[in-house]
C-alpha cells in the first residue's frame, strides 16, 4: 500500500500511542516523546536539505510500514550510562534519528573494565516483508578493554531498517567494529553510528554496504581525549539501481590524534553513490594526523558517484591528506593481467575484486570476509 | 624440418603514430638465448610490448610468426596462452588480489586452453612451492596481494617465478636487470638459467652487458634506430660493452 506523507505520520501516531503506552520509564518516555515530536515537525529528510541533496528518500516516506519488534533477546534494561547516552543521541540529526529513538528497541553491550574479549560479539536483523525496525545498540567499551563487534544487517524483501548504533570506547580501550549491511535489493536501510574516543584508545572499523535499494550510513567519531586513533573504512558496492550514500564526520577537538579513512565505491549498471566526508581540526587539536581517501571505480557509463571530502583545518601544527577519485580500471594493470593470459573479462573482475578486497581483507573474522567475498565475486558473476 | 619458433620480419611498428621499429627480422629456435641490446630509443621496448600485444602500439607493416601463426592478430591474453611471456620492466602492482590466487587462475586457464586438468588451491599452492625455489622466494609472498609493496628485486623475481610457473615457449625479458642491485641480479639469473631449456626460447631484452655475464646467449643483436644492425655471438656483447654504442650509432645512420 501506498500512502502520502501525511498519512503515513498519522499512521506512525497510531503506533507511537501504542509504543508509549507500553512504555513503563517515565524518563524513557519523556524522551520517546521528545523525539517523536522532532520527527512530526522535521517529517523525514527532504532534498533541499543540504545534507540530502543527492539522496531521495521519498519511497521510503511512501510506503505503509508495520512497526515490527526485534527478535527476542535483543533489547536489555537500561542501566545509567545506557540512559545518558541516549540522552546524548543526536535526534535533532535528521528525522529518521527522531524516529529511531521513538521507537527505538535498545540493546546495551558493556565490556568490562581490562577485559579482552576475543570472541566477537555479533548482532544480526533479518527483518521481514512490510515491517520497519528500530534497533538502537549501546556499545561501552570500559578502561583498558578490548573487543570486536560484528553488526550484520541481512533483511529480505521490502524491509525498512533504521538502526542506531552509539559507542563509547574509554581511555585505553580498543575497539574493531564491523558493520555489514547486505539487506534484499528492494528494501530500505537508514544506519547511524555516533562513535567518542576516550584517551590512548583505538576505534577501528569497517562498513560495507552491499544491499538495500536506497541505503544511507552516517558515522560521526569524536575525539574526546589525546592520543586516540581511529580508523573509519568502508565500501559500498552497487549494481542496478541501488544508491548508497555516506556522509561521516571525525571530529579532532584535541590534541595528537589520529584518523585514517578509506572509503572505497565500485559502482555498476545506473547505481548512485554519494560520500561526503567531513573532517575537522579544530583550533586546540595540535599534533592531528588526519587521513581520509575516497576512491570509486565506475564499471558503467551509467553508473554515478557524487564525492565530497571536506577538511576544515584550524590549527597549524597538523598532518592532514584527503582526496577523491572517480575512474576506471587501469588500462596498465589490465594489460598486465592479460599478458598472463587471464581472458579480458576474468581480468577486469579480478582487478574490480582486488579494489574491493583492499576493505574487505580488513575483516578479521573469516566466516564474515568469506561470505563477503562470495557476494563480491557473485555480483560480478566470477569464480576465483 | 621443424617450424621456427618465432620470426619477425620487416616489422615496422610504433606509438602514437611515431614509427620506432624500422623493418627489424628477427628469428629465434627452440633451445635458443638471444639477448637484444641497444641504446634508449632504439626499439627494445617497443619490441617487447608489440610482441606481448600491448594494445598502445601499431604495427604498420610486417609480419611476426610464433610456430608458423600469425601472432600479430591475436589478443594479449590468447599470445599468452599459446606461450609467449614477457616479464615486465615495470612489474604492475595489483592491490587486493594476492599472488597465489593471480598465479593460480593464470595457470588454470592455460591448462583449460591445453585441455589439461586445473588444480585447486591446495595442489596448486604445492606447485608453487616447488617452483618459488628456483628464485628462492619465501611462501610468505603467495599471500601478499600482487607486487604491492615489493621492492625492485622482489618485483623481478615475482616476474621469473610467474615465467616458472606458466611455463612459456617464448619469454621476453624486458630490462629485467634494471633497478638490480648484485645479489638480486644473481638470483634473478639463476632463476632464468634454471628455466632455460631445449624446448624454449628466452629473448633478453637489456642496455648493459651485466645481465649477460650471468645468462649467456646464443646470439646478440645490437638494436639502432629500430633495425638491427649488428648481430653476433656473446663475443659482441663483450665488444660494445668495450667500444659503447656510438660504434653501432653509425651503423644505422
Amino acid at each position: 500500500m501506498v500512502l502520502s506523507t501525511a498519512v503515513l505520520e498519522t499512521q506512525f501516531t497510531e503506533s507511537f500511542k501504542e509504543k508509549i503506552a507500553g512504555e513503563k520509564d517515565a524518563g524513557m518516555r519523556r524522551l520517546r516523546e521528545e523525539a517523536f515530536a522532532v520527527f512530526t515537525e522535521k517529517g523525514f529528510p527532504s532534498q533541499k536539505e543540504e545534507e540530502w541533496k543527492y539522496t531521495n528518500v521519498a519511497p521510503v516516506a511512501k510506503e505503509a510500514w508495520k512497526i515490527a519488534a526485534m527478535p527476542a533477546g535483543f533489547s536489555s534494561e537500561l542501566d545509567e550510562d545506557a540512559v545518558r547516552l541516549l540522552q546524548k543521541f543526536d535526534l535533532e540529526r535528521n528525522g529518521f534519528t527522531a524516529l529511531n529513538l521513538a521507537f527505538a528497541e535498545v540493546a546495551v553491550i558493556r565490556i568490562p573494565k581490562d577485559t579482552i574479549i576475543e570472541e566477537p560479539i555479533s548482532f544480526s536483523l533479518k527483518g521481514e516483508s512490510g515491517n520497519a525496525y528500530f534497533p538502537h545498540t549501546i556499545v561501552i567499551a570500559e578502561a583498558g578493554s578490548k573487543a570486536t563487534l560484528v553488526g550484520v544487517y541481512d533483511s529480505g524483501d521490502n524491509v525498512f531498517t533504521n538502526a542506531a548504533v552509539q559507542i563509547v570506547v574509554e581511555d585505553n580501550a580498543n575497539l574493531t567494529h564491523y558493520r555489514v549491511q547486505k539487506d534484499a535489493q528492494t528494501s530500505y536501510h537508514y544506519g547511524v553510528t555516533e562513535v567518542e574516543l576516550g584517551r590512548g584508545s583505538v576505534y577501528n572499523s569497517t562498513n560495507i554496504n552491499l544491499g538495500a535499494e536506497i541505503s544511507r550510513h552516517d558515522i560521526d567519531v569524536k575525539f574526546n581525549a589525546t592520543g586516540a586513533e581511529a580508523w573509519v573504512d568502508g565500501l559500498y558496492m552497487l549494481n542496478e539501481s541501488q544508491h548508497h550514500d555516506t556522509h561521516s564526520s571525525i571530529d579532532h577537538a584535541v590534541p595528537n590524534c589520529v584518523s585514517h579513512q578509506t572509503y572505497k565505491g565500485v559502482l555498476n549498471d545506473h547505481s548512485h553513490a554519494v560520500f561526503n566526508g567531513k573532517v575537522f581540526v579544530r583550533l586546540d587539536a595540535s599534533g592531528t594526523d588526519a587521513y581520509q581517501q575516497n576512491k570509486n571505480l565506475l564499471l558503467s557509463n551509467d553508473a554515478r558517484v557524487d564525492t565530497k571530502p571536506q577538511l576544515e583545518i584550524f590549527n597549524d601544527d597538523v598532518k592532514c591528506a584527503h582526496g577523491a577519485t572517480v575512474g576506471q580500471l587501469e588500462d596498465e594493470e589490465l594489460f598486465y593481467l592479460l599478458t598472463r593470459g587471464l581472458p579480458e573479462n576474468l581480468a577486469r573482475n579480478l582487478l574490480t575484486y582486488g579494489f574491493a578486497e583492499e576493505i574487505i581483507n580488513k575483516i578479521g573474522v573469516e566466516s564474515i570476509k568469506n561470505e563477503l567475498d562470495e557476494i563480491v565475486l557473485n555480483r560480478l558473476g566470477t569464480e576465483i | 624440418m621443424e617450424i621456427m619458433l618465432l620470426e619477425v620480419k620487416d616489422l615496422r611498428a610504433g606509438i602514437e603514430g611515431k614509427e620506432i621499429l624500422k623493418g627489424l627480422n628477427l628469428q629465434v629456435n627452440r633451445g635458443e638465448v638471444h639477448a637484444i641490446m641497444g641504446p634508449n630509443g632504439s626499439g627494445k621496448s617497443t619490441l617487447s610490448k608489440v610482441l606481448a600485444g600491448h594494445p598502445s602500439y601499431e604495427v604498420i607493416s610486417g609480419e611476426v610468426l610464433f610456430e608458423g601463426k600469425d601472432l600479430l592478430e591475436l589478443e594479449p591474453d590468447e599470445r599468452a596462452r599459446e606461450g609467449v611471456f614477457m616479464a615486465f620492466q615495470y612489474p604492475v602492482e595489483v592491490p587486493g588480489v594476492s599472488n597465489s590466487q593471480f598465479l593460480r587462475l593464470a595457470y588454470n586457464e592455460k591448462m583449460k586452453h591445453l585441455g589439461q586438468e586445473e588444480l585447486d588451491p591446495l595442489e596448486f599452492n604445492d606447485y608453487l612451492k616447488e617452483k618459488a625455489k628456483i628464485v628462492d622466494m619465501d611462501p610468505q609472498f603467495f599471500k601478499r596481494s600482487v607486487n604491492e609493496g615489493f621492492s625492485g628485486g622482489e618485483k623481478k623475481r615475482n616476474e621469473i617465478l610467474q615465467m616458472a610457473v606458466l611455463e612459456p615457449k617464448l619469454a621476453i625479458l624486458d630490462e629485467t636487470d634494471s633497478g638490480l642491485d648484485i645479489d638480486a641480479l644473481r638470483i634473478v639469473a639463476e632463476g632464468v638459467n634454471k628455466l632455460r631449456s631445449e624446448d624454449n626460447a628466452i629473448i633478453l631484452v637489456t642496455h648493459y652487458q651485466r645481465l649477460l655475464n650471468y645468462i649467456q646467449p646464443d646470439f646478440v643483436h645490437v638494436l639502432a634506430d629500430g633495425k638491427i644492425v649488428k648481430e653476433g655471438g656473446k663475443e659482441l656483447a663483450l665488444e660494445l660493452e668495450e667500444k659503447g654504442y656510438d660504434w653501432v650509432k653509425g651503423a644505422a645512420r
